[in-house]
């Protein structure tokens, strides 16, 4: 009993340990005056973030439409609704699974790839190369990846429903046979920008911000040897995979007033 | 002669462990001082304690009259543009060029133009031998040219202390005799205080003004490298002699031989 309880505080006395670091690295890297010739590096990691994250997105995100149309019209069928698909798959992808898969393709592609190359420049001490030649490692490396982070997910989660919604009209209307007036003047007609997609980039930006969050930290702390920098690496995407799908439950609880 | 670094009463601990104990040191203006000992006797933590990456348990360290420990992180990074230090791995920038590598703290700490920046990283490139490597990424240089790279990087800001983290280990000969040779040039040219950590003793010997030697935590011996070659301090002679059994026990610490295979023995 004793040593469950000692387990216990041990377990909690690290967690709270955990948070603490990953507070202060946040809090360090991010509430600081930004530099003007900083912007070129968020430049550099928009483009590895998001830009070579697109193809990856682009294709899960035509997939899913294409099989949510499939599967949607299957059932609609049934009761004569095909009419509805275009809502339907509109309303799922916009609001749920755009934000949702989209984070997740984000962390597996982009969190893991941040997570490794931080952990390495640790391991090779290039973070500390740069401290020594005065140098923030916060400021120069941190502190791009976040903000680049926080502005890629909202696009590549908008990119991803986008895509989904075309994947979901070239097989509803061009194969089914859906009608192409109904697809989408029922799509026009029942999303609305501020009650659906607007809740949707909220919470890719959330999401934005946890992925990036726990891979840059993951990365900072990592221990400096490969099988740390492995660990670290998996931690990052179990941890902002869990993360996205246990926000997302909540966002959906406070957003769509439940 | 004015004490660059003061290091009085370090105390050091890392987990359960005892890094250092009390020990005091200092490192004059323009010297060269080698701090030797033992592997895995902390040479390398001091110099982080030095450069404020790590904070001391105990004690106080000074460097140009400034408590090191005490300084804000804005202040420390301030501090350390006056300071260089010359990782053992080298830790360039692998995704930049030489020539970026070393035109990086310029880039950064200055407002010079491009065209000044272009000159002094090929100034600094030249006193190294490097020059024509400018255009090369790190991974398509060897071990000791690495260590050349960071030492023109070290220098591109003409700092006035410069800590070597290990220069001399995994060099061949001629690599080794060279970063000798740059070591100390770059003490005289520049003027700059030179902390070496090392357990090459013949080479440290050879450009150290003064000689610290560290084990288990304390300061065993000090002095020139002439009398710390003649001091009687069984610990001191076994390190500078190359002992390999002596007061430092060639094997670490464990239960007895004979016992531990009997015990096996006992298992089967």
């Amino acid at each position: 009993m004793v040593s469950y309880f000692r387990q216990l505080g041990q377990f909690l006395i690290e967690l709270i340990s955990v948070v603490g670091r990953a507070g202060s690295v946040w809090w360090q890297a991010i509430w600081r005056k930004p530099e003007l010739k900083n912007a070129g590096l968020i430049v550099r990691q928009v483009y590895q973030l998001g830009v070579l994250s697109v193809v990856i997105t682009v294709l899960c995100g035509f997939s899913i439409g294409a099989v949510l149309a499939l599967q949607g019209y299957n059932q609609l069928v049934k009761y004569g609704s095909e009419s509805a698909l275009g809502l339907g798959v509109a309303l799922v992808l916009v609001m749920e699974i755009g934000p949702v898969v989209a984070a997740l393709l984000y962390a597996g592609r982009a969190g893991s790839a941040v997570t490794a190359e931080i952990g390495l420049m640790k391991a090779t001490e290039q973070l500390s190369s740069m401290e020594m030649l005065g140098v923030d490692p916060l400021q120069r490396i941190v502190a791009p990846r976040l903000w680049a982070g926080f502005i890629v997910m909202p696009i590549l989660a908008l990119m991803f429903s986008i895509v989904g919604i075309w994947g979901a009209s070239l097989i509803g209307v061009n194969w089914l046979g859906v009608h192409e007036g109904a697809f989408w003047s029922s799509m026009q007609e029942g999303v609305d920008f501020y009650s659906h997609v607007m809740k949707g980039i909220i919470k890719s930006i959330v999401f934005g911000i946890i992925v990036i969050w726990v891979a840059v930290f993951q990365g900072y702390d990592a221990q400096p040897t490969s099988e740390g920098i492995a660990a670290a690496t998996t931690r990052t995407v179990v941890y902002s995979s869990v993360a996205v799908l246990v926000l997302d439950f909540f966002l959906t609880l406070v957003m769509f007033n439940f | 002669m004015e004490d660059h670094v003061h290091i009085q009463d370090l105390t050091y601990n890392r987990g359960a462990r005892r890094i250092f104990d009390g020990i005091t040191l200092r490192i004059p203006r323009g010297k060269i001082v080698a701090i030797m000992g033992p592997s895995g006797t902390g040479k390398t933590t001091l110099l982080r304690l030095i450069g404020g990456q790590l904070r001391p348990d105990t004690g106080t360290i000074d460097v140009a009259g400034k408590s090191i420990p005490d300084l804000s992180r804005a202040d420390l990074f301030a501090v350390r543009r006056e300071m260089g230090m010359l990782f053992q791995s080298g830790a360039l920038f692998t995704d930049i060029s030489v020539f970026d590598n070393v035109a990086f703290p310029l880039r950064i700490h200055t407002d010079l133009s491009e065209e000044l920046i272009r000159d002094l990283v090929l100034i600094k490139l030249q006193a190294v031998g490097l020059r024509g490597a400018a255009g090369l990424f790190p991974t398509e240089l060897s071990g000791g040219m690495i260590r050349r790279v960071a030492l023109a990087r070290t220098i591109a800001l003409d700092p006035s202390l410069i800590m070597y983290d290990e220069p001399f280990a995994g060099l061949d000969p001629i690599a080794m005799g060279v970063i000798v040779q740059l070591i100390k040039t770059v003490n005289r040219v520049y003027g700059t205080t030179s902390v070496i950590v090392s357990h090459d003793i013949a080479e440290t010997a050879s450009i150290a003004d003064y000689i610290y030697v560290l084990s288990d935590g304390r300061l065993i011996g000090s002095g020139t490298p002439q009398e710390l070659m003649g001091q009687e301090s069984p610990r001191v002679k076994q390190f500078v002699k190359g002992l390999p059994d002596g007061p430092v026990p060639f094997h670490y610490p464990a239960i007895d031989f004979a016992d531990e295979l009997l015990q096996n023995g006992s298992r089967g």
